[in-house]
C-alpha cells in the first residue's frame, strides 16, 4: 500500500549520533522516509524516538551523521528551517501554548512561518475552524488551551500540525489520551495525507495501531536501529521481539477473588455532572476497569475517588468508613492513590530529580524520629521503586525533564505506590509505555492486588483492560451499563458494548 | 458590545476596579477633599512615571522575564542628558532630551536582553547585576552633584498643562502635559500585544520558551524587543521625572522596583509569565497610586506605604496562585 512513493526519499538520515552529557540517545541511526508512505518508529521507553524527531525538527543538532531533505544535504536545520522545508512535528509534549486560546494555538504557526507582522484575527479564527474541520472535531474556539482537557489539547496540536502544507508530519505518540473514534478520524486524515504523497512518521506504543497503518517499520533499541523493513515482513512477535529483545507472552488476571471479604471500596448512588447514580463495590485484591466513551462517566468517577472532582452527592467508602469530604487530602488519608491521565501538568516537578518526585507524596514515612527527612530511608525507597517499575535513567538524581515520556509515567507511578495505598485509582496507567514495561507494570500491579490492594483502572485500550483486569465496568451517559467479568471478559465483548454505547 | 467590555475587562480587572471605587468611596467619607479636581490632577500627575514603567514591566513579566534595573536605568537617562544639556546649549530642546534619554535607556536595556538572551542568565541576577553597575558608574563618571538647576526647556516642560481652571474658591488646577505620553504609550503597547505577532510571541514565550522555539518564533528578537522597550520607556521616564520633582538627583528612584512590580502584579501580570493586559496594569497603577495618595490625605504616616505595598504584593500573588491551582483541580475532574 504504497501509492505514489517515489524512489528517492523525502527525508534521508544517515548515520545520525546524538549523546546527552554522558547518555548516547542516538548511535548511527539511518532512516529514510519517502513521499507517500506512512513510517512507523518502533522502540522502548527511551530507545531515543523523541529525541530521533527533534533532530528531524531542528531542535537538536546531531553530533555526528548528515541530513538530506528532498534530496538535498541540510547542513544545520533550525525548528524554523525544518518548517519552511515542509516538515511538521506534533510533539510528545504537545507544545501548546496553555495561556492562549483555541485559535490562537491553531494558527500561530501560519503566522510565523508567513514572517507576517500583525495579527489579522479574523484571518486567526478563519485558520482555525478551517483546522478543526479538516480533523472533523468541535472545540470552542474562544477556550485558553490550558482549561482544555487532555485529549483536546491533543486534538488541538495535531490539527495544527496538519493545517500547515507540510510534505513530511512527523507524530510523536499522538494518540495516547483520544478515544477509538478520533483516533480513526486521525488516520483517516492521515491516509487522506499519504494518497496526497505527503510522508508520514509517527511513533506509537499501541501495537494495533502500527500494525493497521504502517507501509514500513524501523525499530530503535537503546538508540541503534536493530530493525527496518516493510510491514508486510512485522507481526506483533516479531515487533515485540524487536524492541525488548525478548518475547513476551500473553497473560491474563488470574487472581482468586474472595468474595465474601468486606468491600474494601464501597461506592453508593455516585452522583455528578455526567454520573447518574453508579454503585459498586471493589473487594480486596480486585482489579476494576472502567471505560466508555470520552466523558461517559469514567473519569468523572475516577476524578471523584480521587477527591478531585468535589461538586455531587453520593458516598465513597475506603473499609466501611466514608470519606469525611470530597478532597484530595481525606481521599489520600483514606489511603486511596491516583495516578493522573495528563503526568507532565499534574504529576510531576521536571526539574527536580526522580528520587525527590518518587518520594514526593510520601514524605512523611520517610521522616526520623526527629521528625526530619531521612535521607537513606528517601533513597532506598526511590531506588526500590525505580527497580520495580524499571525506570531507564543514569540514575536517580537525574532531573525527570530528561527522561523519556514513558520513563517519566513509571516515576508518577512509582510515587504513587510509594505511599503503600489501600486503594489504588489509575487513569490510563500504561499510556505511552512500551509493550515490554506494561507487562512489567501490569505483573506490579497484580502483585500488589495480591496483597489485598483494590485497584480500579480507566482506561479504553481493550486487551490491557481484559488483560489485567478481573472485571470491566462500562460507562454510557453517566451510568454503568454493562459489567464484564471472568469468562465473559473478552475484548469482542467489549467492543461490542462500546460501539452500543455509542 | 457585551463581549467588547467582557475582552477588556475580564473577570480580575472587574474585581480591581470594583476594590479601586470602594477605596475612593472610603477615602472620600474620610476626606472630602480627596473628590476635589485639584486631587485628580494631582494622582494622574503622579501616575505618568509609575503607569509608563508599569506598562514597560507588564510586558517583560508576560514575557516570562523581570527586570530590576529600569530605576537605575532611568536615572541614568536623566541625569546623563540634563548634565549634557547644560554642558551643551545648543542641545536645549525637549524633543532632543526626550531623545537621547530614550535613546541610553534603550541602549541599557538591549544590554540586558544580550546578557539575558546570549549567556542564558537569570534574568533577576542580570538586572541586578547592570542596576548596580549603571548607578556606581554614574557617580563615578558623570558625577555626585543633585542638579537644581534644569536645562530650561525641561522647567517649560514642566509648566507646560493640558488643561487648566480656575476653581470656585479662586485657586487653580492643572493637568500636566506629560499625561499625552503615559495615555500614547499604553495605547501603543495593548495595541502592539494584541495586534503583533511579536507582542504574541512574548505571551508565548512567557507560557513556554522550548515551545515557542520550535514553532519558529525567534526569541532574540522578542528578548531584545521587551527588555529595550523596558530601557527606552525607563529613558523616557527620566526626563518626566526631572520636570515633575524639578531636579536630577544620581541616586534617586531607589526602591522604586517595587513599587512598579506591585502595581503590575495586582493588575493581573503573572511573575511565572504568560498573564497580563494594559488594562489591568492601568488598574493596578491607579489602585497603587490613590492608595499612596489617599495615606497622606487620611494622616497615615509615610512608612505605612511601605507596609501597605508589601502586603499588596503578597496578597495579589496569593490570589493569583489560589486561583491557578482551582482552575487546575477543576480540569482533571473532566
Ligand atoms: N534533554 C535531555 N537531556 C539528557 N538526556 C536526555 C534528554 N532528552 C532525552 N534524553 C535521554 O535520551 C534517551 C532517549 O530518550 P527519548 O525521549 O528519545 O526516548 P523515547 O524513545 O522517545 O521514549 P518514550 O517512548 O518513553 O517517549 C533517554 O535515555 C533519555 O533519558
Ligand atoms: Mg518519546
Amino acid at each position: 500500500m504504497t501509492p505514489r512513493s517515489s524512489d528517492r526519499p523525502f527525508l534521508s538520515l544517515t548515520a545520525i549520533g546524538k549523546s546527552f552529557g554522558g547518555v548516547r540517545a542516538l548511535d548511527d541511526v539511518s532512516l529514510d522516509v519517502s513521499a507517500g508512505e506512512i513510517h512507523c518508529l518502533a522502540g522502548e521507553n527511551g530507545s531515543g524516538k523523541s529525541t530521533l524527531i527533534k533532530v528531524i525538527a531542528g531542535v537538536h543538532r546531531p553530533d555526528r551523521g548528515s541530513i538530506a531533505i528532498a534530496g538535498q544535504p541540510v547542513a544545520s536545520l533550525t525548528p524554523i528551517s525544518a518548517v519552511r522545508q515542509g516538515v511538521q512535528v506534533i510533539y510528545q509534549d504537545l507544545s501548546l501554548f496553555p495561556n492562549l486560546t483555541v485559535a490562537e494555538n491553531l494558527a500561530i504557526n501560519s503566522l510565523v512561518e508567513h514572517r507576517r507582522t500583525l495579527v489579522r484575527w479574523r484571518d486567526v479564527r478563519r485558520t482555525a475552524e478551517h483546522a478543526l474541520e479538516r480533523l472533523r472535531v468541535s472545540i470552542d474556539l474562544d477556550r485558553l488551551v490550558g482549561d482544555l482537557p487532555i485529549a483536546e489539547k491533543q486534538l488541538v496540536a495535531i490539527a495544527r500540525a496538519l493545517l500547515q502544507d507540510a510534505r513530511l508530519i512527523v507524530l510523536d505518540e499522538p494518540t495516547t489520551a483520544l478515544t477509538g473514534v478520533e483516533v480513526d478520524a486521525l488516520f483517516a486524515l492521515v491516509r487522506d495525507l499519504q494518497q496526497r504523497g505527503v510522508a508520514i512518521l509517527f511513533v506509537t506504543h499501541k501495537m494495533r495501531e502500527m500494525l493497521q497503518a504502517a507501509d514500513r517499520f524501523t525499530v530503535l533499541r537503546n538508540g541503534r536501529v536493530v530493525e527496518s523493513g516493510p510491514a508486510a515482513e512485522f507481526d506483533e512477535a516479531r515487533l515485540t521481539h524487536a524492541m525488548t529483545g525478548r518475547a513476551i507472552g500473553e497473560t491474563r488476571f488470574d487472581g482468586r477473588v474472595d468474595a465474601s471479604a468486606p468491600p474494601r471500596l464501597r461506592i453508593r448512588d455516585l452522583t455528578g455532572p455526567i454520573l447518574r447514580g453508579v454503585t459498586f463495590d471493589v473487594r480486596p485484591g480486585e482489579i476494576v476497569g472502567l471505560t466508555g466513551l470520552l466523558g461517559a462517566g469514567q473519569g468523572e468517577l475516577a476524578a471523584r475517588v480521587a477527591g478531585l472532582e468535589t461538586s455531587g452527592t453520593g458516598e465513597i467508602a475506603v473499609d466501611g468508613a466514608p470519606l469525611p469530604a470530597c478532597t484530595v487530602r481525606a481521599a489520600a488519608r483514606a489511603g486511596i492513590g491516583y495516578v493522573p491521565e495528563d503526568r507532565l501538568r499534574e504529576g510531576l516537578f521536571l526539574d527536580r530529580s526522580i528520587a525527590d518526585n518518587a518520594n514526593a507524596s510520601s514524605l512523611r514515612a520517610l521522616t526520623t524520629g526527629l521528625r526530619l527527612l531521612s535521607t537513606r530511608r528517601m533513597r532506598s525507597q526511590a531506588d526500590r521503586w525505580i527497580h520495580d517499575l524499571g525506570v531507564k535513567a543514569p540514575s536517580i538524581d537525574a532531573p525527570v525533564r530528561q527522561l523519556s515520556g514513558g520513563n517519566q509515567q513509571r516515576v508518577v507511578l512509582a510515587r504513587v505506590l510509594a505511599t503503600r495505598p489501600k486503594v489504588l485509582v489509575l487513569n490510563g496507567p500504561t499510556v505511552g509505555v512500551d509493550v515490554g514495561a506494561k507487562e512489567e507494570i501490569h505483573a506490579t500491579i497484580r502483585q500488589l492486588a495480591a496483597g489485598g490492594l483494590a485497584v480500579l483502572i480507566v482506561s479504553d485500550d481493550l486487551p490491557e483492560l481484559v488483560q489485567s483486569c478481573s472485571r470491566v465496568l462500562v460507562f454510557r451517559h453517566g451510568r454503568v451499563t454493562a459489567e464484564l467479568g471472568a469468562a465473559a471478559l473478552t475484548g469482542d465483548a467489549l467492543q461490542e458494548q462500546l460501539s452500543a454505547a455509542h | 458590545m457585551t463581549s467588547r467590555v467582557r475582552r477588556l475587562f475580564g473577570r480580575h480587572e472587574m474585581v480591581l476596579l470594583g476594590v479601586t471605587v470602594l477605596l475612593s468611596i472610603v477615602i472620600g467619607a474620610l476626606n472630602p477633599a480627596f473628590y476635589s479636581l485639584q486631587n485628580a490632577f494631582d494622582l494622574l500627575k503622579t501616575s505618568v512615571p509609575l503607569g509608563i514603567l508599569t506598562i514597560g514591566l507588564l510586558v517583560v513579566l508576560i514575557s516570562g522575564g523581570i527586570d530590576i534595573s529600569f530605576p537605575a536605568i532611568a536615572v541614568a537617562g536623566m541625569y546623563i542628558t540634563c548634565t549634557l544639556a547644560i554642558d551643551v546649549r545648543s542641545l536645549d530642546h525637549l524633543p532632543a532630551l526626550l531623545a537621547i534619554s530614550t535613546a541610553i535607556g534603550l541602549a541599557l536595556g538591549l544590554f540586558n536582553a544580550v546578557l539575558i538572551h546570549f549567556f542564558r542568565l537569570p534574568a533577576l541576577i542580570v538586572t541586578l547585576g547592570t542596576a548596580s553597575v549603571i548607578r556606581g558608574a554614574l557617580l563615578e563618571f558623570v558625577g555626585t552633584r543633585t542638579i537644581t538647576n534644569l536645562p530650561p526647556s525641561i522647567i517649560a516642560f514642566s509648566r507646560t498643562n493640558l488643561f487648566e481652571a480656575t476653581l470656585a474658591n479662586g485657586a487653580s488646577a492643572a493637568l500636566t502635559v506629560s499625561i499625552l505620553f503615559f495615555a500614547g504609550v499604553a495605547i501603543a503597547v495593548a495595541l502592539a500585544l494584541r495586534y503583533t505577532v511579536i507582542g504574541r510571541g512574548a505571551y508565548a514565550v512567557g507560557a513556554d520558551l522550548a515551545a515557542a522555539e520550535r514553532v519558529g518564533f525567534n526569541v532574540r528578537r522578542i528578548h531584545l524587543f521587551v527588555y529595550g522597550l523596558m530601557g527606552a520607556l525607563a529613558g523616557l521616564v527620566g526626563i518626566i521625572h526631572a520636570s515633575i520633582i524639578r531636579n536630577a538627583n544620581p541616586l534617586d528612584l531607589d526602591g522604586l522596583e517595587l513599587t512598579v512590580i506591585a502595581a503590575a502584579v495586582i493588575g493581573g501580570a503573572s511573575i511565572t509569565g504568560g498573564r497580563g493586559t494594559v488594562t489591568g496594569a492601568l488598574l493596578g497603577v491607579a489602585l497603587m497610586v490613590i492608595m499612596d495618595g489617599s495615606l497622606v490625605l487620611v494622616g497615615l504616616p509615610s512608612q505605612w506605604h511601605q507596609v501597605f505595598i508589601g502586603l499588596v504584593v503578597l496578597v495579589s500573588t496569593s490570589i493569583t496562585a489560589l486561583r491557578t491551582r482551582s482552575a487546575r483541580a477543576g480540569e482533571i475532574a473532566r
